[in-house]
């Protein structure tokens, strides 16, 4: 980016080392993750953990940039049509460009499902549709058993933001959101409320690889 | 006494599929965890709930 100062490798993991201390920067920079769904949800989770210092991110979502998308996902007027994984590692390389950042513009579907997050073991659902949240949970949670997943269901309009809190609700299952509110005509996604479910997935998804499973 | 979705059920016996049909869901949209495990689908219509299981159906809704 024009006028942008080169930062080196070390200077980053300094600053995070300052901010987190070694130990959880040495997990979360050896830790991987997979963001399956890059839109109000995905993108915002993204970019939490690119800031905190995950060091390998996944990202999955076979949509390009829309301006209707710009209400809540962490796009910009210069990123409408491009791929939603290109738009984000452009933004990820400017938050610290020493991260691994995998990608898939491919449509999460049962059949490329366990072939697609093969590699991933801690993995955020941040689709739109319900059913293929559901797919995706079910898939991957009953025909693996190494598989964690924080999932995303319930955070549109603008309710309470205290309704949207964060369940356990299998050994290898939690579900942020406030479990009810569909996105629909008249009751949008919109900024806070879906950012809102975001940092809990993100921060439950710190939790975990920070070796805090909760009840 | 069978807990789903944390209501009690003072039953020895309940048939899934009996339950989830009841229940109106759309089977395209939930997940099944059984005793802390997601239940696979194919598992639905052979499983039935005994005393002392726990229950949860997740009814995803759309957004993201």
């Amino acid at each position: 980016m024009n006028g942008t100062k080169a930062v080196s490798k070390q200077e980053i993991d300094n600053a995070l080392i300052t901010r987190h201390t070694p130990e959880v920067y040495n997990a979360l920079k050896n830790a991987r993750v997979a963001v399956a769904g890059l839109g109000g949800l995905g993108s915002n989770i993204a970019l939490m953990l690119a800031r905190a210092g995950v060091g390998t991110l996944h990202l999955i979502d076979f949509d390009r940039v829309d301006l209707t998308n710009l209400n809540r996902q962490q796009y910009y007027i210069p990123q409408l049509e491009m791929y939603k994984t290109e738009a984000l590692e452009e933004q990820i390389m400017q938050i610290n460009p020493y991260i691994s950042v995998i990608l898939d513009a491919k449509r999460v579907d049962e059949e490329n499902c366990l072939e697609l997050f093969k590699d991933d073991v801690y993995i955020c659902e941040a689709f739109d549709n319900p059913e293929a949240k559901a797919m995706l949970v079910n898939i991957l949670l009953s025909e693996r058993n190494d598989t964690f997943i924080v999932s995303g269901s319930g955070m549109a309009g603008f309710e309470k933001s205290n309704s949207i809190v964060t369940r356990r609700v299998a050994k290898r299952l939690y579900i942020c959101g406030d479990g009810v509110t569909e996105g629909h005509f008249g009751n949008g996604l919109m900024s806070p409320r879906v950012t809102i479910c975001a940092a809990h997935q993100a921060n439950t998804m710190l939790r975990l690889l920070l070796g805090k499973y909760d009840t | 006494m069978i807990c789903i979705n944390g209501e009690r059920f003072d039953k020895t016996e309940i048939n899934l599929n009996d339950y989830l049909n009841g229940q109106k869901l759309n089977v395209k949209r939930i997940a099944v965890e059984l005793n802390g495990d997601i239940l696979p689908k194919s598992e639905y219509d052979k499983t039935v709930l005994k005393d002392g299981d726990t229950v949860e159906i997740v009814n995803f809704v759309g957004g993201g």
